[in-house]
């Protein structure tokens, strides 16, 4: 398998939206300790809960920032109800890889951390699916595990 | 760039001599008797011991450069475990039948290898705990709650694994104690002279690592051990990271604590030891309560076992410990100078290499007089986990984080590293892979 396809290398070696919103009514900051990845989210929405910028700052390793830029690209135009279902499938999608047990954390921080903020900022919001993306990361990692048998 | 090496000393650091040792680096060992294949065996490389290792069967493509994180375990200690669970497997101490003298015969042997391997004045001095980790906490807990008091001063170094840290913070927490910290160079090499400003007569215990798992550097034992006795104070060695690769001597380095882990000498997980002097042991109260470590109790009172039992409460990592037995006696019949010369020749290979190479930052003394087969390095604008993802790709597996070594991450201002480390299984063709892996890194992120 091969990780590091040009997407990945190219966004993290370029990422996109890694700037601050200086009017974000959301943000949030979340960390890897063990890699020592660290990234702050911002989103500024209108009235409706339309998603008008995203954007992120950090540092971290290639997924983590491909991730990033992926998920500020994706968030643009949504709906903050819809960015809470999201979950590390989606991130799959978007890096075009599924993330094994160890770097997983690494792909899923930027969306976490984006929705613990939402959570925040609306509570009454559906509640990110936090369950969900670990059962889902779990069969992600057992479909790896078949796959290099 | 490539941090340029810096010719220390002249002094060949081999361990094994008093010359050398005295020298205050190198690792510290009193002279020890070296088995036949110590000198037979010279310097050659130890590669061929490859063929013990059943995992190279299972996997032969396998570059195994994480021995710093747990070793690869010989199939005469693996034999030993299963020996142990199909043969004789019975309790310790208790059983009026054979089977259970003979587990007990074992498991006892298994503590006389230990101090032999040590250089222990007698098999009452060593204590099997479940691993480094749970050895410093005894001596944090126990000792600790017993004998400092409000103001006293633990003293630490940077180069600390967090498991000689938190259990220090854990006792200075509950007793109002002052923990200080012993600082390094930009080289990652303690600074020694300033011990001397930080020991006051407060100072209890110094806690420090013989071996940094994050650099690699070997740490000048004795003189720290000589300051800290002259006023006083404790030293607990944590040798987690160098029993395994060094010939050791606790009574030539006069430490009175010194604590290290199985999983990371060719034994089981589970199992790891800690060494104290005779005297301490005897006057310190036990740490965990429960069977095997009592000889009576009433309702109202319990009095305790001799040393060491007293402080092996409840039913042992028996066949762990049997394992761990097994292991030294193969590393023994190695040679443990012979197994340091071969790391030492490991580890100047892949400076050389890797100093070549521009866009990497070598971190620590990159001097194999003063630096264990542990090395760590990074790549301009690749994130360490990057590097280890790909170097997995080719079946190399190294590490990549802080390793636990957080205050030694913050030292030196950066989150992580990528770690590659040796053992005597490792070949001078893993190195080079090592610096293959290096370039496709460079050439994926160029
Ligand atoms: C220097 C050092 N001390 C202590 C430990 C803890 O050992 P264990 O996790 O086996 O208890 C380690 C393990 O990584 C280590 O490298």
């Amino acid at each position: 398998m091969n990780l590091y396809s040009s997407l990945i290398v190219d966004l993290s070696k370029n990422p996109v939206n890694k700037r601050s919103i200086p009017d974000a009514n959301i943000t949030g900051s979340g960390a890897n300790v063990t890699c020592g990845d660290r990234v702050r989210m911002y989103a500024k929405t209108d009235a409706q809960g339309k998603i008008l910028d995203c954007s992120f700052e950090g540092e971290g390793c290639a997924i983590t920032m491909a991730s990033a830029s992926l998920l500020t690209e994706e968030a643009k135009g949504k709906l903050l109800a819809e960015i809470s279902e999201w979950n590390s499938l989606n991130v799959f999608q978007w890096l075009g890889t599924e993330l094994g047990p160890g770097r997983v954390k690494c792909g899923l921080i930027p969306l976490e951390t984006l929705q613990e903020a939402l959570k925040r900022h609306s509570p009454s919001a559906p509640r990110p699916q936090k369950r969900q993306a670990l059962s889902s990361r779990a069969r992600v990692s057992r479909a790896h595990a078949e796959k290099q048998l | 760039m490539a941090t340029l090496i810096q010719n220390r000393s002249a002094s060949s650091g081999l361990v094994g001599s008093r010359a050398s040792a005295t020298k205050g680096r190198g690792v510290s060992v009193r002279p020890v008797q070296r088995t036949a294949s110590d000198r037979t065996r010279g310097g050659n490389v130890v590669s061929p011991r490859r063929k013990d290792f059943p995992i190279f069967q299972e996997r032969p493509e396998l570059v195994y450069l994480d021995s710093a994180a747990t070793s690869l375990k010989p199939k005469c200690v693996i034999d030993a475990v299963a020996d142990y669970y199909g043969k004789y497997s019975a309790n310790v101490h208790r059983g009026i039948y054979r089977l259970s003298e003979e587990a007990t015969a074992a498991y006892e042997g298994a503590r006389k290898t230990i101090q032999q391997f040590i250089g222990a004045k007698s098999e009452k001095e060593i204590i099997f705990t479940r691993g480094a980790t749970e050895a410093i906490n005894l001596v944090a807990q126990g000792w600790g709650s017993q004998y400092l008091k409000s103001g006293d001063e633990i003293i630490l170094t940077v180069l600390e694994h967090h498991s000689n840290i938190v259990p220090w913070q854990m006792v200075a927490k509950k007793k109002n104690c002052v923990i200080k910290y012993l600082d390094v160079d930009d080289r990652g090499v303690l600074k020694t002279d300033q011990l001397s400003k930080l020991l006051t007569r407060r100072t209890k215990i110094i806690a420090l690592t013989h071996v940094s798992n994050g650099i690699g550097v070997i740490n000048p034992l004795k003189p720290i051990i000589q300051k800290a006795h002259a006023i006083g104070a404790k030293v607990l060695v944590d040798a987690a990271q160098s029993t395994p690769h060094s010939p050791l001597d606790v009574q030539y380095l006069d430490c009175d604590f010194l604590a290290f882990s199985g999983h990371k000498m060719c034994g089981p997980t589970g199992i790891g030891v800690l060494y104290a002097k005779e005297k301490i042991l005897q006057e310190m109260e036990p740490f965990l309560g429960g069977g095997d470590m009592i000889l009576e109790v009433t309702k109202t009172n319990s009095t305790w076992n001799e040393i060491p039992w007293k402080f092996e409460a409840g039913t042992p990592p028996i066949a762990e410990a049997i394992g761990l037995g097994a292991a030294l006696v193969y590393l023994r019949e190695i040679g443990m100078s012979t197994i340091r010369t071969h790391e030492k020749k490991l580890l100047a290979h892949a400076l050389e290499l890797l100093q070549k190479i521009p866009g990497v930052t070598l971190y620590g003394p990159c001097d194999p007089e003063i630096q264990a087969g542990v090395l760590s390095f990074g790549i301009d604008g690749v994130h360490p986990h990057d590097i280890a993802s790909i170097f997995d790709e080719d079946n190399i597996a190294i590490r990549a984080g802080h390793h636990c070594n957080m205050l030694l991450m913050e030292r030196f201002g950066i989150p992580a590293t990528a770690r590659a480390s040796f053992y005597l299984y490792n070949t001078e063709t893993d190195v080079e892979k090592l610096a293959q892996a290096v370039l496709k890194v460079k050439k994926i992120f160029s």
